[in-house]
């Protein structure tokens, strides 16, 4: 009994402040796009021909954990399968996360262009069984273009 | 250590390639310290940023990063290009994060 209402506690945590989490993300994250917006993001090596010479390796990173709430509701939608929307949000906060701290980082030396962009993702997990967190890493090149 | 080119391009804009000195790499295996895990273990329930792991893997690809810019250095170098990482879970709770690249001299 104890551990029934143990559970529904997490529960109930998890789907409140879970969701207040995310939606305060999602704020800071259109944000900071926003700010950022004069970095441009390409995953191409091609550099164009008015380049100021220099380049320099830039890049963001984050470690994000799903809620209680959402590994539960993951784990019973995995039952019938089909469209894990808990686990998408969450990469998708992360890769957005990860981008903008990269554009961050370009800005500060300056720039205004991150080539040969690159996203890396690997699993942290403390238990096989247990959903710890992801990390997400982009990198590239800033460069900065002549005006 | 300043004055070495690290990019993830295949040239360096405005210059040269003269020689290829072959493949650098560098690497690092971190765990966290069990106060961190129970930390980010509470962090779980509500979910969002674990940022004490964020810290620790930015920490460690630094290192890496440096080891394969002291190999380079030592084969003479003066840029790495195509420099890629990558990340492994080695066992539960520790991570090898790697990074490798070429070795050149620029003019």
């Amino acid at each position: 009994m104890g551990s029934l209402v143990t559970f529904i506690i997490l529960l109930m945590i998890g789907l409140i402040f879970g969701g207040i989490n995310e939606r305060n993300h999602f704020k800071r994250l259109r944000a900071d796009e926003e700010a950022f917006s004069h970095i441009k993001v390409f995953n191409i090596k091609t550099l164009p021909d008015n380049l100021e010479v220099g380049g320099a390796l830039v890049s963001g990173n984050v470690v994000v954990a799903v809620d209680y709430f959402k590994v539960i509701a993951g784990f019973l939608k995995m039952i019938f399968g089909g469209q894990l929307r808990s686990f998408e949000s969450l990469l998708e906060r992360a890769r957005r996360e990860a981008i903008v701290r990269m554009q961050r980082q370009a800005d500060a030396l300056g720039a205004d262009a991150i080539y040969n962009t690159r996203l890396e993702f690997s699993a942290i997990g403390q238990q096989p069984q247990k959903i710890g967190g992801a990390e997400l890493l982009a990198y590239g090149t800033a460069v900065k273009i002549k005006s | 250590m300043t004055d070495i080119i690290v990019t993830n391009l295949e040239t360096v804009p405005g210059r040269t390639i003269i020689r290829h000195l072959g493949i650098v790499q560098g690497n690092t295996v971190r765990a966290k310290h069990v106060g961190r895990d129970i930390m980010a273990g509470l962090k779980n329930i509500v979910g969002g940023e674990l940022r004490g792991y964020t810290e620790l893997l930015t920490d460690a690809r630094e290192e890496a990063t440096q080891r394969m810019m002291g190999e380079a250095i030592e084969k003479g170098a003066n840029a790495v290009l195509n420099v890629r990482f990558s990340t492994s879970s080695i066992t539960a709770g520790a991570s090898e994060l790697y990074a490798y690249g070429t070795a050149v001299v620029v003019e």
